[in-house]
C-alpha cells in the first residue's frame, strides 16, 4: 500500500535508468545515509562504532569486491584475504615513502597495487574455471602470505614483522594512528565505502558490468556475441582486487592499527566468501547484509550467555561459535541459496502487493 | 651469473655430491606425497560420485583421528576404538547425506561447495568442543603399527627409513588397490561409477542416489581415518592438519579431478617436487617455500593442461 511504483511516471530515459527508480527507495536510502552519517556518530558509543560498525563497513567493501568477481563474473576466488593484504602492505610502504601525501589518497591508491597483483593471478582464469580457479587463487593466497613474511622490505625490516600505522592528519584532524577517535575513523570509512559502493553500482549497471554478467552466464555465448573474455575477466579481477585492497588498507589503517600476516590468512578469504554467498551472489545489497551477518554474529553470540546468566568458559564459547556459524551457513544454503538479498527482494514484493497475496 | 649458477648448477652439484642425503630427501618426498595422495583420494571419491567438491575432507581426517584417540583415551582398547571411529565416520556420512546433500540436490556447484565449507566449520567447532584444541599424539603402538627405523648404507652415507612411513606407503597401496577392486568388480562400485557418469541415467535404472552418497561419504571417511592415523603417527593430531589438507587441491589439479590414479601420481609429484625444491632451491628464496610451491606448480601446470594429467578433456558447447 505504501510501497509501490504506481503513479510514478518516468518522462525521460535518465529517470528510467536511475539507480533507485522508486521514490520510496530514494527516501529510504536518504534516511539510511542520514542515520549512518549523523545519528550513529552522534549517539553510538565507542564499542558500537569500533567493534561493530567499522568492521562491518570494511568487510562490506571487501565483500563487494569479491561479489564483483564471484557474483557478477562467476569466477570463484579464495584469495581475497591476500589481496586485502597487498592493499594494506602497499599502503604501509607508501606512507613511509611519501609521508606528506594525504592518507585517503594513499589508501585508495593502494588499491591499484592489489589490482595489478589481482590481474596477474587472474590470467589463468582465461583458460580454466570453477574449482580449478579456486586453486589458482589459493596459490595467490599462500604465495602472497609467504611474501608478506619473507620480504622484509614490505614491513621496513622491523623485528616484529608487523606493520604499524603511523599517525596521519587531515585538515588538522587525526585520522589514523592510536590517537584517532573511533568517530573520525568511522566517518572516513563510511565515506569511502559509500563512494565506492556508488561507483560499483554504476560500473555494474554499465557496459563493463553487463559484459561481466554475460561471461558469468555463459562465457562461450558471450564471446560469440562480441564480449572479449580477456578484457572482461581481467577487468573483473582488477576491480575486485582493487576493492579488496582498499578494504585491506582500511582494515589496518582505520580499524586494527597494526597487523601481521595472520590478519590476511586464508580464513579471512573464507569469511568473505561466506559473506558473499550468504548475502546473495550478484547483489551489492547482499554484500552489506552478508557482511553484517558474519561480523555481528560472533558479537551477538558472545553476548547471549551473559544475557541468559549462563557461565560458559571462553574457549568453549569460541568452539560453539564455530559450530553455529557452520550450521547457520548450511541452514541458509538449504533454505535460501540465493542469500539474504533474495529474502529482502521477497519482502519487498510482499510489501508492494500488500494487503493482497498477489 | 652467480644467480644462474645457484639455480641451474649448484643444486645438482649438491645432489651428486651427497647422494645419501639426496635419497633421504626423495624418501621424505615420497612419504609426504603418499599422504597428499590419500587426502586427495578422499576428495576424488566424493567428487566422482556426487560432483560435490568436498572441502571438509581435511577436517574429516582430523575428526577421524581425534575420535580414534579420544575413544582410546576413554579406556577403550585400540582395535575397538578403531572400529568405533569407523562407526563415527559412518554416522557422519549418513548425517551429511540426510541433512545436507539430500536438501541441496540440483543446486549449483558453488552452493554445494559452500555447504561443505560450512560443514568443515561445524566440524572444527565440534571437534574442538569435544576433544579440546591442543595437539594429541597418535596411539601408534597400541594399533600395532611399527615404530622403529631402518638404516641403509648407500653410496658412502646412510638413509634412514622410518618403519611407520613404510607402513603408510603399504597401507596407501592396499587402500588404493582395494578401492580399485571395489569400483570395478562389486555391484555397489558399478553403481558408484554409474552415478558419477550421469545422475539422472543412474536414477532411471534404479540406483538409489541417497544410498550411494552415504556409501561414498563413508568410503571417504575410511580413507580419512587411514590418513589421520598415518599423519598422526608422523606428527601429532592437530587442527593444523586442516590447512595442510588444502594441498590436496593442487594434487587434484595435477591428477585431474575424477581420476584415482591421477590422485596418487599427482600426490607423489607434489611430494617429491616440494621437498626437492625446498631443500635445494628454497634457500635462494629465503626458505619456507613449501607453503606455496604446490599451488604455484599447479597454477603453471594449469596454463598448459587445464584438464590435468588424467582428467577428461572438457568440451563445451553453447
Amino acid at each position: 500500500m505504501f510501497y509501490r511504483e504506481a503513479g510514478q511516471f518516468k518522462t525521460n530515459y535518465k529517470d528510467d535508468q536511475a539507480v533507485f527508480p522508486i521514490l520510496q527507495d530514494r527516501l529510504a536510502i536518504g534516511l539510511f545515509l542520514i542515520v549512518a552519517f549523523v545519528a550513529i556518530p552522534y549517539f553510538g558509543n565507542d564499542f558500537f562504532i569500533n567493534s561493530m560498525m567499522i568492521p562491518f563497513l570494511i568487510f562490506s567493501l571487501a565483500a563487494i569486491g569479491l561479489n564483483i568477481l564471484t557474483g557478477y563474473t562467476g569466477q570463484i576466488s579464495l584469495g581475497t584475504g591476500a589481496f586485502m593484504g597487498v592493499g594494506a602492505y602497499s599502503c604501509y610502504k607508501m606512507t613511509s615513502i611519501f609521508p606528506d601525501v594525504n592518507i585517503i589518497i594513499l589508501i585508495v591508491g593502494s588499491g591499484c597495487f592489489s589490482a595489478v597483483i589481482g590481474m596477474i593471478f587472474g590470467l589463468p582464469s582465461l583458460r580454466i574455471k570453477g574449482f580449478y580457479l579456486v586453486v589458482t587463487t589459493l596459490a595467490a593466497q599462500f604465495f602472497l602470505e609467504w611474501c608478506f613474511i619473507t620480504i622484509g622490505w614490505l614491513y621496513n625490516y622491523n623485528d616484529s614483522g608487523a606493520i604499524e600505522v603511523p599517525q596521519r592528519e587531515m585538515f588538522g584532524i587525526i585520522v589514523t594512528g592510536a590517537s584517532a577517535t573511533p568517530v573520525t575513523r568511522y566517518l572516513v570509512v563510511l565515506s569511502i565505502v559509500v563512494v565506492m559502493t556508488w561507483v560499483a553500482s554504476n560500473i555494474i549497471r554499465g557496459r563493463i558490468g553487463r559484459a561481466w554478467m554475460m561471461i558469468r552466464d555463459m562465457d562461450i555465448a558471450a564471446e560469440l556475441m562480441g564480449v572479449r573474455p580477456l578484457q572482461a575477466k581481467i577487468s573483473a579481477f582488477a576491480v575486485s582486487s582493487f576493492y579488496a585492497g582498499v578494504a585491506g588498507a582500511m582494515m589496518v589503517f582505520l580499524w586494527l592499527g597494526a597487523a601481521e600476516v595472520e590478519s590476511f590468512d586464508v580464513n579471512h578469504s573464507f569469511l568473505i566468501l561466506f559473506m558473499v554467498v550468504l548475502g546473495g551472489l550478484g547483489s551489492l545489497l547482499g554484500s552489506f547484509m552478508g557482511a553484517a551477518f558474519i561480523t555481528l554474529l560472533p558479537i551477538v553470540l558472545g553476548a547471549i550467555p551473559g544475557i541468559l546468566g549462563l557461565h560458559i568458559n571462553a574457549a568453549a564459547l569460541e568452539h560453539v561459535k564455530f559450530m553455529i556459524i557452520g550450521a547457520l551457513i548450511i541452514f541458509f544454503l538449504i533454505m535460501e541459496p540465493h542469500g539474504l538479498a533474495r529474502l529482502w527482494a521477497i519482502g519487498k514484493q510482499k510489501l508492494r502487493v500488500w494487503p493482497f497475496p498477489y | 651469473m652467480d644467480l644462474l649458477y645457484n639455480i641451474f648448477v649448484d643444486p645438482f652439484v649438491q645432489m651428486a655430491g651427497t647422494p645419501d642425503f639426496f635419497l633421504q630427501v626423495l624418501w621424505e618426498g615420497f612419504v609426504t606425497g603418499t599422504l597428499y595422495s590419500l587426502i586427495a583420494l578422499g576428495f576424488v571419491l566424493i567428487f566422482k560420485a556426487s560432483g560435490v567438491f568436498n572441502f571438509a575432507q581435511g577436517i574429516m581426517v582430523v575428526f577421524a583421528a581425534l575420535s580414534l584417540v579420544g575413544f582410546h583415551a576413554l579406556g577403550v582398547p585400540a582395535y575397538l576404538a578403531l572400529f568405533l571411529a569407523l562407526a563415527v565416520m559412518a554416522a557422519l556420512a549418513w548425517t551429511v547425506e540426510r541433512v545436507i546433500l539430500r536438501k541441496l540436490v540440483n543446486q549449483p556447484e558453488i552452493i554445494l561447495f559452500m555447504a561443505t565449507i560450512g560443514l568443515s566449520y561445524f566440524l572444527i567447532g565440534l571437534g574442538e568442543f569435544i576433544f579440546g584444541g591442543e595437539p594429541k599424539s597418535m596411539i601408534t603402538e597400541e594399533l600395532g603399527l611399527p615404530t622403529g627405523s631402518t638404516v641403509i648404507d648407500v653410496a658412502g652415507g646412510i638413509v634412514i627409513l622410518q618403519h611407520i612411513d613404510i607402513a603408510a606407503a603399504l597401507i596407501a597401496a592396499i587402500l588404493v588397490l582395494g578401492l580399485a577392486i571395489f569400483f570395478s568388480k562389486t555391484r555397489i562400485g558399478r553403481a558408484l561409477r554409474a552415478v558419477a557418469d550421469d545422475h539422472q541415467a543412474a536414477l532411471s535404472v534404479g540406483i538409489s542416489l541417497n544410498q550411494i552418497w552415504a556409501i561414498v561419504w563413508f568410503a571417504a571417511g575410511i580413507v580419512a581415518l587411514a590418513t589421520g592415523i598415518m599423519w598422526g603417527a608422523r606428527s601429532d593430531v592437530s587442527f593444523a592438519l586442516q590447512i595442510v589438507a588444502l594441498k590436496a587441491l593442487p594434487v587434484l589439479i595435477l591428477g585431474g579431478f575424477t581420476s584415482v590414479p591421477g590422485a596418487i601420481i599427482g600426490g607423489l609429484i607434489i611430494g617429491f617436487g616440494e621437498k626437492l625444491f625446498e631443500v635445494y632451491w628454497g634457500s635462494l628464496l629465503g626458505g619456507g617455500v613449501e607453503g606455496w610451491f604446490a599451488y604455484v606448480l599447479a597454477l603453471i601446470f594449469l596454463l598448459f593442461r587445464p584438464q590435468g594429467l588424467f582428467g577428461e578433456k572438457i568440451i563445451e558447447r553453447v
